[in-house]
């Protein structure tokens, strides 16, 4: 009787505790839960480039993927850009792959701050927001590190140095 | 920790004040009371009782009435204390929350955001006291209804002496005849008082099933929460903003990419004074009244996979205007007007133009969202844009930018070429604003006029929780109702010592219980039972 009691009492106790922490468990992680996440697949996309050249990630399978999100007006963008580039001539023969997406801008905007940077890898434009949806992104700058089987190892927001974005290309180096 | 036997036979859990079976006081203390407290049947809540293990202690804990409304109190003041400055998601995007509580707010405001107001209804201690209310909920309510239930069951006819004597309403009557106790039977059985019997004794009971109230409300708080709860688990509950330009088209959050809308157009309306003559009066005092806020929708389903980024080819779904609580409605999904942007900057207009002689060399249009790098106007003349900046400032270090992609202040750097300057001139240009960098041009782009879009945004939104929440608010209105508008009424015709002895107990209305036991014995030798609480003082509990 009293055992049954306690067996009782104590399984009701475990189902409302356990009710209780997943709800604060879902609630504190609902601002960071990324749409993408590390280890998993990274979503396909395909945009194409201010040369009119077409960048499905599917078709980059065996190289790594150094994939940023970024806009003109967005300093930080800005600041991290020549270190990309740099470490992109460093890199592109040891197969890793450069992808800078921009957020939604013109064509104008983005062919001028490339000019300007003296930027070599490709560029493409999100137009219409479908990639920045599939990969939550905010707030930029946002990099994503694809590896050769197109998995996701890591996810960076905010400024990178020059050797934070040679140790990201190494990462992935297939 | 022993069970108690009572001398009618009837074995009670340990803890029990008065006997379930026959109501033989048990109780040292209630001994000497005169009246019997009659709450909970006087039955053994076990969380008094057993207060051994860390578990007991944990239950008792969340069993204490006083904990919970102690918790409740907590709730309401934090909950108050969330409205006194705006919540975050309330306060204007210009500026980090960090910055805006303070700067608005003072000293007040810092505090305010640095514990957490801020984001009150979200954080971790908020959901942990609402948690502890359900807790307390569940174990408050099973700790009594369970007790409870089982000592109504366990309730016999013929009661001990000590128990009737005890009750408010209690009378003895003397020489009664047993053709007025079987006219008394009758008449409780007219009231719907359902009538058990042993040895002469008489027990009339109706509407127990209102002490049951209390617990179905409970139980509909606790479907209510568990409602809550599950707008956290994902997929259950979105609630998104989508902000949309007229003619613009996009891809519906949290669709898969399925689902693309829309904006034909925004159309925002307002009374007219001289249409709405009703109004005149109203419209006077009180200056523009809006009438509708309606976007023109058309909701597209995408056909075949596609990757994001492509193309994609779309179906159209349906065409519908969507005004307040008027939305847009497809599978579980439903899109809501919630606000808008009136006369968003979309083409500027411009001319090229000889400064000295005022003679227009053809017009340009620039569109803010796709401008061409250069317009060739022919015959030898050619703008160039060679800097856009679509919502213009200066920088710290002097150099003109932009501080978004939106074009709330564009501005351009063109160079023009002409036949008299055939390497071009450059001019900077923003609102009501030209320097000629490089000196004294002979051109200008003189400003024509702009062509302005209105923005419309969106709420997404999906609720799959708003069922169990509805089924939670009915259940805990059958609850109250159930509680509320029957009475448990019980009444006690027993032999005893040669007499017969009436007692009475009701939850509530007592007045009512009292009316209705003079209406039964009327015309009988039976003596109406006295209120033992009013012979003493003034009957608070009254109707």
């Amino acid at each position: 009787m009293k055992k049954r009691r306690l067996v009782m009492r104590t399984t009701i106790l475990i189902v409302l505790a356990a009710a209780v922490a997943y709800t604060l468990y879902a609630n504190l992680t609902k601002d960071n839960r990324m749409k993408v996440e590390v280890g998993k697949q990274a979503p396909d996309f395909a945009l194409v480039d201010m040369e009119g050249e077409k960048h499905k990630l599917s078709d980059y399978k065996g190289q790594g993927v150094f994939l940023n999100f970024w806009g003109t007006w967005c300093k930080p963008c800005e600041a991290e850009m020549p270190y990309i580039n740099n470490q992109y001539n460093h890199y592109k023969d040891k197969g890793v792959q450069v992808l800078a997406v921009n957020v939604s801008e013109s064509e104008l905007a983005v062919n001028q701050f490339a000019e300007r940077k003296g930027l070599d890898f490709p560029i493409v434009i999100d137009t219409d927001g479908q990639v920045q949806a599939a990969y939550g992104i905010n707030p930029l700058p946002a990099t994503f590190l694809i590896d050769k089987d197109g998995k996701v190892v890591k996810y960076h927001t905010g400024t990178l140095t020059e050797s934070t974005v040679r140790e990201f290309m190494e990462k992935i180096k297939p | 920790m022993k069970d108690i036997k009572c001398e009618c036979g009837h074995v009670n859990p340990h803890g029990t004040v008065l006997c379930e079976a026959c109501g033989k006081v048990f109780d040292e203390q209630s001994k000497d009371k005169s009246l019997l407290d009659m709450r909970y049947e006087g039955s053994a809540r076990r969380s008094q009782t057993y207060n051994k293990s860390i578990v007991d202690k944990i239950w008792n804990f969340f069993s204490s009435v006083k904990v919970g409304v102690w918790l409740i109190v907590i709730t309401l003041v934090a909950s108050a204390a969330g409205t006194i400055l705006p919540q975050e998601m309330y306060i204007p995007p210009t500026m980090p929350a960090e910055e805006y509580y303070e700067d608005q707010y003072g000293w007040f405001g810092k505090l305010y955001y640095e514990l957490g107001f801020n984001n009150l209804y979200s954080s971790w201690w908020y959901l942990v006291l609402i948690a502890m209310i359900g807790i307390s909920l569940v174990i408050c309510s099973l700790d009594r209804v369970v007790p409870l239930y089982k000592a109504l069951k366990a309730q016999r006819v013929t009661r001990h002496e000590g128990f009737l004597k005890r009750q408010r309403l209690f009378g003895t009557s003397e020489n009664v005849i047993e053709q007025d106790i079987a006219g008394v039977r009758e008449r409780l059985k007219a009231k719907r008082y359902h009538i058990r019997e042993e040895n002469g004794d008489l027990l009339a009971e109706k509407g127990r099933f209102s002490r049951w109230g209390p617990y179905v409300n409970h139980v509909g708080l606790i479907v209510f929460l568990i409602g809550g709860m599950l707008r956290f688990v994902p997929g259950m509950y979105i609630d998104k903003v989508l902000w949309l330009r007229e003619g613009e088209t996009k891809v519906v959050p949290e669709t898969d990419g399925q689902y693309y809308v829309a904006n034909e157009k925004f159309i925002l309306e307002n009374y007219d004074k001289e249409r709405d003559k009703t109004f005149e009066a109203a419209i006077d005092r009180a200056g523009m009244v809006v009438k509708n806020y309606q976007t023109n929708a058309v909701l597209y389903k995408r056909v075949g996979p596609a990757i994001p980024g492509e193309k994609p080819e779309l179906k159209k779904v349906k065409e519908h205007a969507i005004r307040v609580n008027q939305p847009l409605k497809f599978e579980k999904f439903a899109l809501y007007q919630v606000d808008y942007k009136l006369d968003e900057l979309n083409t500027m207009f411009f001319s090229l133009t000889n400064k000295s002689s005022g003679k227009t060399f053809g017009d340009i249009k620039i569109n803010l969202y796709d401008p061409k790098p250069k317009y060739d106007l022919g015959n030898g003349y050619q703008v160039e844009v060679l800097s856009f900046f679509p919502d213009f400032e200066f920088a710290e270090s002097g150099e003109p930018t932009t501080k978004s992609r939106i074009p709330n202040n564009p501005a351009f750097v063109f160079k023009m070429t002409s036949p008299e300057a055939p390497n071009g001139e450059t001019s900077f240009v923003a609102i009501q604003q030209t320097i000629e960098p490089l000196g004294d041009n002979q051109y200008k782009m003189a400003f024509k006029g702009i062509e302005t879009k209105n923005v419309t945004a969106l709420t997404v939104r999906k609720d799959l929780t708003i069922w169990i929440i509805m089924l939670g608010g009915i259940l805990f209105m059958i609850g109250v109702i159930q509680g509320a508008y029957w009475n448990h009424r019980r009444i006690w015709v027993q032999h005893k010592n040669g007499e017969i002895w009436i007692a009475a107990h009701t939850n509530k209305n007592w007045y009512g219980l009292k009316r209705e036991i003079e209406s039964v014995l009327a015309n009988t030798k039976i003596n109406i039972p006295i209120d033992q609480i009013e012979s003493q003082k003034v009957d608070k509990e009254g109707v």
